[in-house]
């Protein structure tokens, strides 16, 4: 009886978080003019009509060049840190690193702010640059954790033996320390490129004028009226955001398997 | 030509000094063993002849020549680690390639250097496997082979068989040597384990607290060690206190607590260098326990009791008193071994014991 009572209770929780998901992608599907119930038929029409929306697009390819070079300053930058933390003796370890790490603590709009005052001191106008600049600060400490996590892991010895045999430390680096390290900085990427993709808050600070990401753009739809393209855009998000990591996490995962780790 | 030379070699790690001033030979060929306890500084002397550490003083040369600013990737050695260390991301044949691609062998030749590694160590037929698909001895192997097929000026092997079981750990001891004697490497082991020690080596390094105990054959290291540590960390030995009271060309009179006066021969005390307080050094196994009513025979003879006695198969380990004084015994066992509180008769000739002054260093 009381088992009972926690699954129907389990199931509610589920329905509360995941309902709302699953009815936007059930109505952008629906043919009739109004993104609401009841459904009049089936239909692509929204999708179709996404496809021909000129901002969405423009913000759909500005969400992804963001997102993919956010992903891949970060990543780079967040393996050379997790590397001398990890391997080098740097003075003041502790501090660096939880400088690094900070900015998932501090809430985002007091980041959002706090960067834009700073660059308004230095009078810098905002700029494409200054939104990725902001993005790389906030995903930078994912890339650091998930990194750092896997090169404490693989021991010093594999290094070691690569550099007795007469690899320099960069190419020792390249041959046995980058493969081995592949799935987390394959994740780290992921990250950074979701959470780039996802971000409204920092985004709607930072973003220059005439300049609209999927998120703001959405954001900005909204202000004018409910467009059942907007549940169209919705589905699309959900398959990118909820896919590409599942992907990775496949990739990530056979690849450790081939690495025999 | 020695192929290693460690001249005043010290190594501090802030306020603490793992290694104090070194010096040692290595000949060209040879199989030196680092022995000594966890801690003792052995693994720092060979990270540092490996250049994974740098000495705080002092000068290391390999064939002559001055290595203590040539990087790792230039000294030309084979490292072989305790946790094997093979590429897991590579199959055995790449592993064992590594070293070659940074040298100047073409593709052939590193085919058939590969290949004929990999028969040196009796494992042909694995080039195209993964490490994680041999057993960990063969995986030990595949780590020698990628140490060796790079021909290096000296082999430097961590520990390389701790992480092996017993029976097999003793296969490749046979091994390791038959594969050293075979292309003359010189090597540098290191261990805690005596018996590998012992086996193994050409020359032994005893090494305790930073410092070197005693260098020597592994025979000379046993029966004449230089300190009572020596004497303590190889085998089980009764050491008891005494007084040399004569000293001359052939025979070394001591005075020993709970014994009397013993009379050793002068070969076996070379590190004794005058008359005064000493360590007598009796190993358990040259201590014979025989029944109480044995007839006397030339040997020295001391009454005892038996007050414990570990059964260990072939041999027994008796813990005896005679008088005041504790002895250990390990004796083969000859029908049966003796009970606990049987009277017995210790034996012992003097010319299988040893004497330390009391004081080294």
């Amino acid at each position: 009886m009381g088992w009972q009572l926690v699954r129907g209770w389990t199931l509610l929780v589920y329905l509360f978080m995941f309902l709302p998901v699953a009815v936007v992608v059930l109505l952008s599907f629906n043919a009739s003019q109004f993104g609401n119930f009841p459904m009049t038929g089936f239909s692509f029409r929204w999708f179709v009509e996404l496809a021909g929306n000129d901002a969405i697009l423009r913000a759909f390819r500005t969400s992804v060049i963001l997102g993919a070079l956010t992903a891949v300053i970060s990543t780079t930058l967040g393996v050379l840190a997790s590397l001398a933390l990890v391997r080098y003796n740097v003075a003041g370890r502790n501090l660096i690193s939880t400088f690094l790490i900070a900015p998932i603590l501090v809430p985002e709009v007091v980041l959002a702010v706090a960067l834009l005052l700073f660059l308004n001191a230095l009078s810098i106008n905002k700029s494409f640059l200054l939104l990725l600049m902001g993005h790389v600060i906030f995903t930078l400490p994912f890339v650091i954790l998930v990194v750092q996590a896997r090169l404490v892991g693989i021991r010093r010895d594999y290094e070691e033996a690569a550099i007795s045999l007469g690899a320099n430390p960069v190419q020792a680096f390249f041959q046995i320390t980058l493969p081995l390290l592949a799935p987390a900085v394959f994740a780290g990427m992921l990250f950074a490129f979701t959470i780039s993709f996802d971000d409204i808050t920092g985004t709607l600070f930072w973003k220059p004028g005439g300049v609209e990401t999927v998120p703001t753009q959405i954001f900005a739809m909204l202000r004018n009226s409910i467009s059942p393209e907007i549940n169209a855009l919705g589905t699309v998000m959900i398959l990118l955001t909820v896919g590409l990591p599942l992907l990775g996490m496949a990739v990530a995962r056979r690849m450790a398997m081939q690495r025999g780790k | 030509m020695s192929a290693v030379n460690l001249s005043n070699i010290v190594k501090r790690f802030g306020a603490v000094t793992a290694v104090h001033r070194m010096s040692m030979e290595i000949p060209d060929g040879s199989f030196v063993t680092l022995l000594g306890p966890s801690g003792c500084g052995k693994t720092t002397t060979l990270r540092m002849i490996a250049g994974l550490l740098d000495p705080s003083e002092g000068d290391i040369t390999i064939r002559g020549k001055r290595v203590n600013d040539v990087p790792i990737h230039k000294r030309n050695l084979g490292l072989v680690f305790q946790n094997y260390a093979l590429f897991p991301h590579k199959t055995v044949a790449e592993n064992v390639a590594f070293g070659l691609k940074y040298r100047d062998v073409s593709r052939a030749d590193m085919d058939k250097k590969v290949k004929s590694a990999l028969d040196l160590v009796q494992l042909p037929q694995v080039g195209s496997r993964y490490p994680r698909e041999l057993s960990g001895g063969q995986q030990q192997r595949i780590a020698l082979a990628r140490a060796i097929v790079i021909e290096p000026d000296v082999l430097l092997l961590d520990e390389p068989l701790s992480a092996l079981d017993a029976n097999l750990r003793e296969d490749m001891r046979v091994e390791l040597k038959r594969i050293q004697h075979q292309i003359g490497v010189t090597t540098v082991f290191v261990t805690h384990d005596q018996s590998e020690a012992l086996a193994m080596s050409d020359r032994l390094v005893v090494m305790s607290n930073g410092r070197v105990e005693q260098v020597g054959t592994p025979e000379d290291v046993y029966n004449t060690p230089a300190s009572e540590f020596v004497a303590r960390f190889l085998g089980t030995s009764n050491i008891l206190d005494a007084r040399c009271t004569g000293l001359d060309q052939t025979t070394a009179r001591l005075a020993v607590a709970g014994i009397g006066d013993v009379e050793v021969p002068r070969e076996k005390t070379p590190h004794l260098d005058g008359e005064g307080a000493a360590k007598f050094v009796l190993r358990a196994e040259k201590l014979i326990v025989v029944a109480g009513d044995a007839p006397t025979d030339e040997r020295v003879s001391l009454e005892g009791v038996v007050e414990a006695v570990d059964y260990q198969g072939q041999a027994a380990r008796y813990f005896l008193r005679s008088g005041d004084v504790r002895f250990q015994a390990i004796n083969m066992i000859d029908e049966r071994p003796f009970g606990e509180g049987q009277t017995v008769s210790l034996r012992f000739r003097p010319r299988d014991c040893a004497a330390l002054p009391e004081k080294t260093r």
